[in-house]
């Protein structure tokens, strides 16, 4: 369903800062569309029936989250493209989510790291963008950063029960990090769209944002017993288009339907 | 239809009766009032505005949820409807009505427990205290999982009586 708003008044921007926030609201979407169907991947061979379905909600919660975004990314572009239009009818290079989101779901201790790295940004990213000059998104954040909150509890209690487990998952744990920190630092490492809108004060800044993460992940692997990782070199590239090998599989999946039956419908 | 929208305060009130009788899909003991999805009616230029909001962004009962208000309208002869859906100000369990608690309980589901604190969601390792059992009513329960078979449950267990049940969860 279409989401809108109370007072639906669409604020006049400028064609330029109505390009930035058409790019900005798509790489928003793309980012949790490609997260809520890697998670979605996990339905049905979750390690226990109570994660499973824990997976499987916070995937269905990200993919609604999506939807609100395209929506809004369609009506900003204004060219008659629909959410489905954005969603899987755009090739791989012009997706715009992170490397983290693409990255591959590996073992258990793999997705909770993603997840524990992406919820901690979210959730704080969410508390601050509720407050944007910009209704809509404002909106969104709104619904989402209560769905975020019990998303990074999830993902920092099982941090905490890897790190400070079983020989094992502490082993497994280990991997995952020295294999998924380097994807973090995109995540608050501003694109020149994202760059011009904190100029025009519509999204929250990542600088001051910085420290709020920072002390989360201490104060998470600090009870998990684990080492945050220090000077890790950061990859950067999705925000761009420039993507891992990851995303076009996911894509050959998740666009199929659309590409082979156009305009299908369920 | 054109008598009634004559007397549009008459409509009004009739509309909100009319939607006391569409359940939620999902928890079908609670009419959409209950749950305290339905945000406003209103009427203007011989038009119906029904505003819902979901309780979770992704929800998949919304379409359902519209498809049921439209079809309940239309067998009334009101046809002219519009629905919007609307994400701000977010939903909150605080919304659920006296009733519809006490329907959850009856139905087996217990209902939320303090929501007016949300702060707690981020307590790691931390429960909702004091969640009945709606089977033998003790308080001496325990979290099993915070997410479960919709995103409005998560999944506790009774200390007592052992038996497993759902938990309308704090929002």
């Amino acid at each position: 369903m279409q989401a809108t708003l109370n007072a639906a008044v669409a604020p006049a921007y400028s064609p330029e800062v109505r390009q930035l926030l058409f790019d900005y609201v798509l790489q928003l979407a793309d980012t949790s569309l490609l997260l809520g169907h890697r998670l979605s991947e996990w339905c049905g061979h979750g390690p226990i029936l109570e994660q499973d379905l824990a997976l499987a909600n916070i995937a269905l919660d990200l993919l609604g989250e999506t939807r609100s975004l395209y929506q809004y990314a369609a009506e900003l572009e204004g060219r008659r493209r629909t959410e489905d239009d954005l969603a899987f009818l755009r090739v791989a290079t012009d997706y715009r989510n992170p490397l983290l989101v693409e990255q591959p779901n590996g073992d258990f201790a793999h997705t909770v790291v993603r997840q524990f790295l992406f919820d901690n940004f979210h959730y704080h990213f969410l508390q601050q963008l509720q407050t944007s000059p910009n209704e809509h998104l404002a909106a969104i954040a709104e619904k989402s950063v209560k769905e975020a909150a019990y998303h990074l509890k999830w993902s920092a209690e099982w941090i905490i029960r890897l790190g400070d487990g079983t020989e094992e998952s502490r082993q497994r744990i280990d991997k995952a990090i020295s294999k998924l920190w380097r994807y973090a630092g995109e995540l608050t490492t501003p694109t020149p769209t994202e760059k011009a809108l904190q100029d025009l004060g519509l999204i929250p800044n990542y600088t001051a944002l910085q420290p709020t993460l920072d002390a989360y992940v201490a104060q998470v692997f600090a009870e998990a017993t684990l080492p945050v990782p220090q000077q890790i070199a950061v990859q950067l590239g999705g925000k761009q288009g420039r993507h891992s090998e990851h995303l076009g599989y996911i894509l050959a999946e998740l666009q199929y339907m659309q590409r082979t039956y156009p305009g299908m419908q369920w | 239809m054109n008598e009634l929208i004559a007397n549009s305060q008459q409509l009004t009130a009739k509309i909100w009766q009319l939607l006391e009788e569409v359940s939620d899909p999902e928890v079908p003991v609670l009419s959409i009032l209950d749950l305290g999805i339905v945000r406003g009616v209103r009427i203007a230029d011989n038009e119906v505005h029904i505003t819902i909001t979901p309780t979770y962004s992704g929800c998949p009962a919304m379409n359902t949820i519209a498809t049921e208000i439209r079809l309940r309208l239309l067998a009334e002869g009101i046809s002219k409807l519009t629905i919007h859906n609307q994400l701000s100000p977010a939903w909150t369990t605080q919304w659920l009505s006296q009733a519809g608690r006490e329907k959850l309980a009856a139905y087996g589901i217990a209902p939320p427990q303090n929501d007016t604190a949300m702060g707690h969601v981020l307590k790691l390792f931390g429960q909702d205290t004091a969640v009945p059992c709606p089977l033998c009513n003790s308080t001496n329960t325990h979290l099993v999982s915070q997410f479960g078979s919709t995103s409005c449950k998560a999944l506790y267990q009774c200390n007592d009586c052992r038996e497993p049940f759902d938990y309308f969860k704090c929002h």
